[in-house]
């Protein structure tokens, strides 16, 4: 098994130099079946290392060579294989294989279609060394990696200014994250000489609570997982991100890139339950994101910002699990959450397929009956993430409220006005797209048509793991045996809660949403279907629909003073006072030169003269002793 | 032997690419760099199997009664140096193919002599010579930006000669001092070390700045710094790539080979204030370089930040600084001499370099801006190109020393990001202007100067332990001591 895990990663690699290299020379569909087949034979080694994992709770570990090595420091590029790593490879190869086998039909008349297809393969490529790596540092090359492939995708189509502003931002912001993350790699190797995830665990047994290294390192650590996967402050690129096709987004959002701050925090979690503090502050993140974020949803327009809000507010909910030390819980959202909003995001740009390019919402409706197998799929998807009564998005949304609870329960009450909030907003989008009658014109009610079958076998796919997919951590209460966070428990212990009553809260929880759905049905059927909604907003409402306003705050308050600061730098001080000071020094020596000159008359009695009086003055100098 | 062939071979071609036809300079010159380039190769080797190899050495008797020796000596800290300068000189030379050179047996023979002084610097084993070869480098380079630089190149290179100049004087003087202090009358490098540390305090602080002033000019660091951009955007092609890629790591190199082990109390009572001066160039001129309209002029900040992050690094004096920056001495010499390689095609097909009045090239010329990404990849150090590594190791020796500082001169990997993207996008990205409509096809020797340069990014990104390992012993020695 051992010599397969390093196959996982280079089948997408070399996936990407065969594009790469050949570029436009090879066909269309030449380079579709490479793009797509290097993730499958991925995807088939995934689920063979899951297999050999299934068996053994024992890690497994292949060093490929030394790669930094200086004075005391050393790092290998080496893969580590564990429960957590098989669950992130088989959603990351086996959705991302959907979203290739998606984009061959989405991207058929597409002129870069075949570097769309390099790009995805280096995407999963960087995503896959992100999971695997056994230390920090070969973490941190996918990390990045990953964030050059999201600033490559994000620009896809490089005409457009607005695209490209979007891919810089989303680059530059993510760096931001990442020289967190990067100070916070620092210092546990100044701390513990080594950046082997295994290593620092085994070093960890002296280490009491709350000691002040583990907090500030894990603090640097989460600013990373900020970036990546876009909490606020620096969440402001992946709304942007949607300038990407629509696959790109499903891929940032849903299997990979987004979900690293996840992975990334219970990979550490050997850390993070040593500083409570740290995750303490996840999980007010977490809420506050999963909170502000879904306002924001409420008031969007452009039916992939709904989904793009509605990313960041589910990652909030998984920061804010893995904040009360429910990390298992959150890595089941990051399953069941990849399965659902891939579905949407694939099923949302089959809408657009169908509306000519068309993303505006308030240019929809009525798309129901046009495109049938797209509303179908995009249902299940938004029941999904409402939390609808036994799809997966309830039950993983369900075990984190429920972990909330018990850890605090002014968090478990806003979580869960949260997710009522999701709900609606998710109906919402449902009823403008597909209920109401059609408001688009009619150039794009003739060209209304279902999607090519490459794109509608993902979505099925899609469709019923985000139906079924839950059913892998069903509460026992449901007749469940919650194999997955017991899978898990060799990487990231669950936490443990007493069962008082639980029994009956599960059963009031399935009853409270079940109500809750039905209502917001039936209230958004009547506000949106009947076109009795408002399309611009004033007040509270335009400032949620804005976004907060927070891109104009970061301008005014970032941007535009450093621009200010760096111009003052260039003509202020470099242009005036540095090099005017040292052009100072040079003219002081011509100028006195100039002066000098005076002295040489070419009259050999004023050189007379000044001998003279130089031996004059010396002599008085000689006969009073005056130096 | 090694030192010999290094130091005559480009000697002896530079004379005949004189005494030939015009025709033929180019050819020999290349020709020339790439033996120079085997010869280092093999002493590489020779070092690999045996450093204290006497092949290795040269000296000769020279002035006997000042106690100077014609000595030189290859050892691993200098082995990187030599690679690096014997890398480029065959790239730089390749960039002149399929261009017009105005009187090439001028050009090329100086750009040989360049190579020689260079080298002679990198190998020096004496004070004296030591002194000579820096002087004597700066000659070649004036002249060709002098002869074949742009508009107001007199007054810029005045500016470039003087100032550098200044700057060696003072360093004259340090050496004078030390070899006053050594206890046998003796320019050798050994004894100045040990005249160095039988110094007093106040002495030693004495050649510790008159060394750093020279340095620190030649690097730049904040604030010796204004004569650079100028030089850099007046120069030819050519001769920035001299001076970006190879010329200034003398000042680092002159750092490590020179400042550190020579006054060691000093070094430690001033490392902070050295650490200050060049974070401060980090910040500083990434900051500038954001709002320049030049790309030339860009790339010349940018070069500027990345030399303070050396600097701070190399005064960590932790082995992980040191060797970071040996390692980012080589990738920053590869990516900048890249990066004013693509200036120059983008200058010779639409005529100019002013970063609004391009645009859209992509469209034009997807190869070009492939191989741009990926040396614009490299600048801003994304971990599996070759300055990810350099960064890394540099950040960590400036942590061990001050967790602050680190967090200062990481300011990079953002600031970095935003200049290199921001001018990508001008540049490349968009529509297109009237300048960028006819972009021409890469010739098939700027196709292949890009792919060895991106396989010396990728390399050494993905394998740094080609470069790391070959001072690994000498600098842990050096930090131990």
């Amino acid at each position: 098994m051992e010599q397969l895990i390093p196959l996982i990663p280079l089948f997408p690699l070399i996936g990407f130099a065969l594009l790469g290299l050949a570029g436009n020379k090879i066909s269309k569909p030449v380079a579709a079946i490479i793009g797509c087949m290097s993730i499958a034979v991925s995807f088939v080694l995934s689920v063979m290392v899951f297999n050999s994992q299934l068996t053994t709770d024992h890690p497994t570990t292949v060093t490929l060579f030394n790669w930094i090595e200086a004075g005391s420091f050393k790092v290998e590029l080496a893969f580590l294989v564990d429960h957590l790593t098989v669950i992130f490879l088989l959603v990351i190869t086996g959705v991302g294989f959907l979203i290739h086998l998606y984009s061959v039909g989405y991207m058929h008349e597409d002129a870069a279609h075949n570097r769309f297809f390099t790009y995805l393969n280096l995407f999963i490529f960087f995503m896959l060394l992100l999971v695997m790596g056994n230390n920090y540092l070969v973490m941190f090359i996918g990390w990045e990696g990953v964030g050059l492939c999201s600033y490559l995708l994000i620009g896809f189509w490089h005409k457009v200014d607005e695209y490209n502003r979007a891919a810089n931002k989303a680059f530059i912001m993510n760096r931001i994250g990442d020289l967190g993350l990067l100070l916070g790699i620092l210092l546990l190797f100044t701390h513990f000489g080594t950046l082997n995830f295994l290593d620092i665990k085994a070093n960890l047994s002296g280490i009491k609570g709350n000691n002040p290294t583990i907090i500030i390192a894990t603090m640097l650590l989460f600013i990373g997982a900020m970036g990546k996967s876009a909490q606020i402050p620096l969440h402001t690129w992946l709304p942007d991100a949607m300038a990407g096709p629509t696959p790109v987004s499903a891929l940032i959002h849903a299997a990979t890139m987004v979900t690293a701050g996840i992975y990334m925090v219970v990979r550490s979690n050997f850390l993070y339950t040593l500083a409570p503090i740290t995750l303490e502050f996840i999980a007010i993140t977490g809420l506050v994101t999963a909170l502000v974020a879904a306002t924001i949803a409420l008031f969007q327009n452009d039916i992939k910002k709904v989904l793009a809000y509605s990313t960041l507010s589910q990652l909030g909910y998984m920061f804010l699990a893995l904040g009360v030390g429910a990390y298992s819980s959150g890595v089941f959202h990051v399953v069941t959450h990849a399965f659902f909003k891939a579905l949407l995001f694939l099923a949302a740009g089959s809408v657009i397929h169908a509306m000519s390019g068309e993303q505006n919402l308030l240019k929809m409706g009525g798309l129901r009956k046009k495109i049938p197998l797209t509303f179908l799929t995009f249902l299940i998807g938004v029941l999904a993430i409402s939390g609808f009564p036994f799809s997966s998005g309830f039950i993983s949304k369900d075990e984190i409220l429920l972990n909330v609870y018990y850890h605090n329960k002014i968090y478990f009450y806003l979580a869960a006005i949260g997710s009522v909030i999701t709900a609606f907003y998710m109906m919402r989008l449902l009823m403008l797209t597909f209920f109401g009658s059609f408001r688009g014109d009619a150039v794009q009610e003739s060209h209304l048509h279902e999607s090519p079958s490459t794109m509608t076998i993902p979505l099925v796919i899609l469709a019923i793991l985000s139906t079924l997919g839950g059913f892998i951590q069903l509460p026992e209460v449901y007749g469940g045996h919650a194999y997955f966070s017991g899978f898990l428990e060799t990487v990231a212990p669950a936490r443990e809660h007493p069962d008082i009553a639980l029994e009956l809260k599960e059963w009031i929880i399935l009853g409270v949403t079940s109500i809750v759905l039905f209502v917001v049905y039936y209230y958004t059927r009547k506000l949106y279907a009947e076109n009795k909604f408002e399309g611009v907003y004033s007040g509270i409402k335009k400032v949620m629909a804005n976004n907060y306003y927070i891109d104009e705050i970061y301008n005014a308050c970032i941007n535009r003073p450093l621009n200010a600061l760096s111009n003052s730098f260039y003509t202020l001080f470099d242009k005036t006072l540095i090099d005017g000071s040292v052009n100072g020094v040079g003219k002081i020596v011509n100028w006195s030169g100039d002066k000098l000159r005076y002295l040489q008359t070419g009259y050999t009695g004023f050189y007379m003269f000044a001998m003279v009086l130089s031996l004059v003055i010396f002599l008085i100098i000689g006969l009073f002793n005056l130096i | 032997m090694f030192p010999l062939i290094l130091l005559f071979l480009p000697l002896i071609s530079a004379l005949l690419i004189f005494m030939l036809r015009d025709t033929h300079s180019r050819g020999i010159a290349l020709g020339s760099a790439l033996l120079s380039l085997a010869a280092v190769l093999f002493a590489l080797n020779t070092l690999r199997l045996d450093p204290l190899n006497h092949n290795l050495n040269f000296s000769h008797s020279w002035i006997s009664s000042l106690g100077s020796e014609i000595s030189f000596g290859i050892d691993s800290i200098s082995m990187i140096m030599l690679l690096l300068t014997n890398i480029l000189f065959p790239l730089i030379l390749l960039s002149t193919y399929n261009r017009e050179i105005y009187k090439p047996k001028g050009y090329f023979s100086l750009m040989l002599i360049m190579q020689s002084a260079l080298l002679g610097v990198f190998m020096a084993a004496d004070g004296l010579v030591f002194y000579i070869f820096w002087e004597l480098a700066l000659i070649p380079i004036y002249f060709i930006c002098l002869f074949w630089g742009g508009e107001g190149r007199q007054r810029i290179t005045f500016k470039f000669f003087i100032y550098t100049l200044l700057g060696s004087l003072f360093m004259l003087v340090a050496l004078i001092m030390l070899y006053q202090h050594s206890s046998n009358h003796s320019f050798a490098i050994h004894d100045l070390y040990a005249a160095g540390k039988s110094m007093n305090f106040q002495q030693q602080a004495w050649v510790f700045w008159f060394f750093f002033l020279a340095f620190a000019i030649k690097m730049p660091i904040f604030p010796f710094h204004t004569w650079q951009p100028d030089t850099y955007t007046n120069a030819p092609t050519q001769g920035t790539m001299l001076l970006s890629g190879i010329m200034l790591k003398m000042g680092t190199y002159g750092l490590i080979r020179w400042l550190l082990p020579m006054v060691p109390d000093a070094v430690s009572a001033y490392s902070t204030t050295v650490i200050i001066l060049s974070l401060i160039s980090v910040v500083y001129a990434s900051c500038i370089a954001i709002v320049q309209i030049n790309f030339k002029r860009l790339i010349a900040y940018s070069s500027i930040a990345h030399i303070g992050l050396i600097c701070a690094g190399i005064f960590s004096f932790k082995a992980e600084g040191i060797q970071g920056a040996l390692i980012q001495m080589f990738a920053h010499g590869v990516n900048v001499v890249g990066l004013f390689f693509v200036c120059d095609i983008i200058q010779r097909n639409t005529g100019t370099d002013t970063i609004s009045e391009l645009g859209g090239i992509r469209t034009v010329n997807q190869r070009f801006a492939f191989w741009f990404l990926l040396i614009m990849l490299g600048s801003v150090a994304l971990p599996l190109t070759n300055s990810f590594v350099g960064e890394f190791l540099l950040l960590n020796g400036i942590f061990q020393y001050n967790a602050w500082f680190a967090a200062i001169g990481g300011l990079t990997v953002i600031l970095g990001a935003v200049y290199m993207l921001r001018s990508y996008q001008s540049i490349m990205l968009g529509n297109n202007s009237a300048n960028t409509l006819k972009f021409a096809p890469l010739k098939t020797s700027e196709t292949i100067f890009f792919a060895i340069l991106s396989v010396i990014i990728i390399g050494c990104g993905v394998y740094p332990k080609i470069i790391l390992d070959i001072p690994a012993l000498d600098v842990l020695k050096m930090v131990t001591r």
